[in-house]
């Protein structure tokens, strides 16, 4: 029993604390929330504008040409790895960038606004139309309607989809260090690498990813809560 | 009564794909008027009360609303549905508001009003129809008779010059089928300029000042109640009249 403990002790020491190795796992954390957090945002915007795009083209026919675009770019997307898409990203598409961190924000923002594209427009077409003309009826315009009637009621809907889309980004982010990024994952396999002991390390990690995931799908839980009290 | 002419219709029609569901329907909406729609279904009854505010846009024709041409291009039909309200078959209230939100927002959002001047309008409202005290319930907790009487009540807190039902009570459960109509009626003894797309033959023979019968998307038969009811002219409308009086 003893033997074990020191065991474990000694692995603790040489995996974390020797060198300060520690700061691999929490440098790493922060790159990671700090990719996932701005590739959120950015998806969720390019995501929005495209379902209503898209939206808008399915219920009017209008946007011809802009719908179009998305539809290519939500195939060319949705049909390509995220790790290729990264790797043409950084080493050809914006080659002469140096921050990396930017170059993988955007390329897991832009992979992560086709799925929440689709999963808006979903919602926007499952709301009944009759919501879209009484709004237009009292004098709303398209977009007014939209935000204040059809998008609110939309939202409810797809949150769950949303909120599992988020987690799904943050476990894509662990691909960064094929760019040479020091994220979570990758700090992790350094550590690795150092001391040969694959446990310490790699369980740590996971532990961590599980973590996040957790406290994540709590908190979608407790929103989704919240608005489904306003329906009764 | 007055005699001013509120809605113009020159030679509406519409078209849905290869089917023509108006054709050449020519009419005058004046104020005060209360204009009730009839005809079997499918003969574009709500097709045309829709045109009258654009919900559907007509493929050729005019409509003029308060001398303005609202099919032209250029004109701005968000401000002009600001003073058509309207009603529909199935409410459409909006579910994740309250019912108080549900009349205010439009009056807040559209007329700038604050929302106490809103909530005054909106509560004022309410008394009349009796549910004052179900403001801060949602749609979801009302009867169907209910919904549709706040959706008529909603579309008033906008101050409209003019009403349009599309068969308000097409949805409801025959027992509350009445307590819309009332409020309907009491609208119409104020003199709210109306108009009805309706099954209730009642209804349009004890409140219309006219009544349009149409059929296969024309205007058959326009007259007052008792011109439509008593001697009804074309054979469409007899055999019409004699299905659904019977």
């Amino acid at each position: 029993m003893s033997n074990v403990l020191e065991m474990l002790q000694n692995g603790f020491v040489r995996n974390f604390i020797t060198d300060d190795r520690y700061l691999f796992i929490v440098n790493g954390f922060f790159t990671t929330l700090q990719i996932t957090f701005f590739a959120v945002l950015l998806g969720i915007c390019v995501g929005f504008l495209i379902a209503m795009i898209r939206a808008t083209h399915d219920m009017t026919g209008k946007l011809k040409l802009p719908n179009f675009i998305c539809r290519l770019y939500l195939t060319v997307i949705r049909g390509t790895p995220t790790m290729v898409q990264l790797l043409i990203l950084y080493f050809i598409i914006f080659a002469s960038v140096n921050n990396k961190t930017v170059v993988a924000i955007l390329a897991f923002g832009i992979n992560s606004g086709a799925y929440v594209a689709e999963i808006v427009r979903s919602g926007i077409m499952s709301i009944d139309k009759g919501q879209m003309e009484a709004g237009r009826s009292l004098g709303f315009n398209y977009i007014q309607s939209m935000v204040y009637i059809v998008l609110p009621q939309a939202l409810k809907n797809v949150l769950p989809a949303l909120g599992n889309e988020m987690i799904v980004l943050l476990k894509e982010t662990a691909i960064s260090g094929y760019i040479a990024i020091q994220d979570l994952t990758k700090g992790g396999d350094i550590i690795r690498s150092r001391t040969y002991d694959p446990y310490f390390p790699l369980l740590t990690v996971a532990a961590i990813y599980l973590i996040i995931v957790m406290i994540m799908t709590y908190f979608v839980n407790r929103l989704e809560r919240r608005l489904r009290n306003s329906d009764h | 009564m007055t005699t001013e002419s509120l809605i113009k219709v020159e030679h509406l029609e519409k078209k849905f794909g290869e089917m023509k569901a108006l054709s050449d329907i020519n009419t005058e909406i004046k104020k005060g008027e209360v204009v009730v729609v009839i005809g079997p279904s499918g003969s574009g009854k709500s097709t045309f009360l829709r045109c009258l505010n654009l919900l559907e846009v007509p493929t050729n024709g005019k409509i003029f609303f308060e001398n303005v041409d609202i099919t032209d291009k250029k004109t701005d039909i968000n401000i002009h549905r600001q003073k058509m309200g309207m009603v529909f078959q199935h409410f459409n209230l909006f579910p994740h508001m309250t019912i108080l939100k549900n009349m205010i927002i439009a009056p807040m959002k559209l007329q700038k009003k604050s929302e106490k001047e809103a909530t005054d309008i909106a509560m004022t409202l309410l008394k009349r129809v009796g549910l004052e005290e179900r403001a801060n319930a949602y749609p979801s907790q009302l009867s169907g008779g209910q919904k549709q009487r706040i959706a008529i009540v909603r579309a008033l807190c906008m101050q409209p010059e003019v009403m349009l039902f599309d068969e308000p009570t097409s949805a409801l459960d025959p027992e509350m089928v009445g307590e819309v109509l009332e409020v309907m009626k009491g609208l119409a003894k104020e003199n709210m300029t109306m108009v009805v797309v309706t099954h209730e033959m009642g209804f349009a023979k004890e409140v219309a000042t006219r009544v349009m019968f149409m059929a296969d998307g024309k205007q058959v038969e326009e007259g007052t109640p008792k011109e439509i009811f008593e001697s009804p002219k074309s054979e469409r409308l007899k055999t019409f009249l004699a299905k659904v009086l019977s």
